[in-house]
């Protein structure tokens, strides 16, 4: 309705991504990536009976598994009170009083917080990258960084559906409860519904479908960004045969990621504005 | 006659099937200090939050200084605006001065004003404490510098004192004196009457969502009608006495507190009343005319 001003924005989101520096969040998180990475990396093959770096794929893929459980708990964590937060507290009302509209208070909260967190997953994860290069080939470190990448990616999109959540609920408690059962839901479960349609279906009825149902997952969309780009894996999971061509091509599913950075956001500042 | 700087007609609100305000009607003249009286769910928060464009109006329309607060021209229209929220919330995590720095950035106020207003408020020796710390009335104090960012034109104070220490108080009132000195219209909300009737400019009392009267405290006064207290002490036997002088004239009653005599009456006896005490000579010691408070006015309305 109105033009968007960017300094207000910005301003928001500098005050968001300060806070986050300044009481240690970051640096926490990042820790916490820093020395899961460093263990998968090294102790990764230890059921194998090995221990030590062996491949970045092995890794890469061992990472996935982890990350596409920590990030999105990370994202919610980190969003679910941008917006009832300030509202329980009593400060959303002075703020709305000022020369900002209700989409870039909105807009500038996500910026913020979304910096916070690509700055900790790239100063966790690149910390492991930069510990490991002496040992990596060009094309490792590349498919290194694409993981990272789509890591922050990932954590983007749940932080937009954690945005959303806060907007919508009524308190703080309640906001925590769907930001944990948000992740329940696309985490755990979602993946067991597939499987379970899948299995009672015994595949007869719209296989064909189903590849594309994991689209509705951003966590699923990591995983298959992350494993299509790694031949080693991809033939570790033995996925290359089931998998329609349309879905392996890394920028559709880039852009399916940024599709669901940006529509919860879209549905949060709609909803706010009402 | 001074332009009218808030200006609210037919203005409702609807809560489902709770109608909160009920067509008010209300014009605020630039420079006035301007109060707004009424108690719990009366709807002055509701009109207050309307007001500021924090929740839509149902029916009706505000204009504050010509325009929407919510229309095209809202960012212009909100520099001009200064806000105090009751129990004013701000970010526990910040200091004082960077408190306002965030504040003055989204007013685009330059960064060098806010040290003089943490002077002003009496805050400059916390400016580089964190929130916190500080004392639910300091919190309150940083929450009028912010109102004060950016030199508003129009403040809007809910509850302002609440949580201010009497001295405190007293500074608050020089602080919004000086500013209605350099021609800021002020509207704030009390429920300490007492507090605020020898300081507003006018006011309006609020009840069951609509405004039941406005005017200066003395107009309200006048057009309830409300009996006056004439307090009067004087030596032995001035109770028989005053009762003999008195005779004849509409009197409510005569209370004895023990030190003076509280003698109630209507308005329009007060002068003859007066002229006939007078006759009392030496008997009489003090005699002070009573005024019926704020306080009364409010309650009377809401009988």
């Amino acid at each position: 309705m109105f033009s968007i001003d960017f300094r207000q924005i910005g301003i928001v989101a500098g005050k968001e991504f300060w806070d986050r520096i300044r009481n240690r969040w970051v640096l926490a998180v990042a820790v916490v990536f820093t020395v899961f990475a460093l263990v998968i990396a090294y102790f990764g093959a230890a059921q194998q009976g090995t221990v030590g770096f062996h491949s970045i794929d092995v890794t890469i893929a061992s990472l996935v598994s982890l990350v596409i459980y920590l990030i999105p708990l990370i994202a919610l964590i980190l969003g679910f009170d941008a917006i009832v937060g300030e509202r329980e507290r009593g400060s959303l009302d002075l703020l709305l009083t000022l020369p900002i509209t209700r989409k870039e208070l909105i807009l500038g909260k996500y910026a913020g917080l979304a910096g916070a967190l690509a700055f900790s997953t790239i100063a966790g994860f690149g910390a492991v990258g930069v510990i490991l290069s002496p040992q990596l080939g060009l094309n490792a470190l590349f498919h290194y960084a694409g993981f990272m990448a789509s890591a922050i990616l990932l954590g983007f999109a749940f932080l937009s559906l954690a945005v959303m959540l806060s907007v919508f609920a009524g308190d703080r408690t309640r906001a925590s409860g769907m930001a944990i059962g948000t992740w329940f839901f696309f985490v755990l479960v979602f993946d067991l519904l597939i499987l379970g349609a899948l299995v009672v279906t015994a595949g007869d009825y719209g296989g064909a479908v189903f590849p594309y149902l994991l689209l509705l997952n951003p966590a699923d969309v990591f995983r298959v960004l992350n494993v299509f780009s790694l031949d080693e894996v991809r033939t570790l999971y033995g996925l290359a045969t089931v998998f329609p061509e349309a879905l392996s091509h890394p920028a559709t599913l880039g852009g399916v990621m940024l599709a669901w950075i940006a529509g919860p956001l879209m549905v949060a500042i709609w909803r706010f504005e009402r | 006659m001074a332009s009218t700087i808030v200006e609210a007609r037919g203005v409702t609100k609807d809560f489902g099937s709770i109608q909160a305000v009920k067509g008010v009607d209300l014009s605020i003249a630039a420079g006035e200090l301007f109060g707004l009286i009424g108690h719990n769910g009366a709807g002055k928060s509701t009109l207050f939050k309307m007001m500021l464009g924090l929740i839509p109006v149902t029916r009706g329309e505000i204009r504050l200084d010509g325009e929407s607060v919510t229309g095209p021209r809202f960012r212009d229209t909100r520099r001009k605006i200064g806000y105090l929220p009751e129990n004013v919330v701000l970010y526990d995590n910040l200091t004082g001065i960077e408190t306002l720095y965030f504040f003055a950035d989204l007013k685009a106020v330059p960064r060098s004003s806010c040290a003089a207003l943490l002077e002003k408020v009496g805050l400059a020796h916390a400016a580089g404490r964190r929130v916190r710390e500080y004392s639910k009335g300091m919190r309150q104090r940083l929450g009028f510098a912010q109102a004060l960012l950016g030199k508003p034109r129009l403040l809007f104070l809910d509850e302002p004192t609440t949580g201010l220490d009497p001295g405190a108080i007293r500074d608050f009132y020089r602080i919004l004196r000086e500013l209605r000195d350099e021609g800021v219209t002020m509207v704030l909300t009390s429920h300490i009457l007492a507090e605020i009737q020898e300081r507003v400019d006018r006011l309006a009392i609020m009840e069951g969502g609509v405004i039941r009267a406005t005017g200066t405290v003395q107009s309200l006064r006048e057009a309830m009608n409300l009996p006056l207290t004439l307090e009067i002490a004087g030596g032995a036997g001035l109770r028989e006495q005053v009762a003999r002088v008195l005779e004849g004239l509409a009197i409510d009653g005569i209370d004895d507190s023990g030190h003076s005599l509280h003698i109630r009456l209507p308005r329009e006896a007060k002068m003859p009343a007066l002229a006939r005490l007078a006759t009392l000579g030496e008997t009489l010691r003090d005699l002070h005319v009573r005024e019926p408070s704020l306080e009364d006015v409010f309650f009377g309305y809401r009988t």
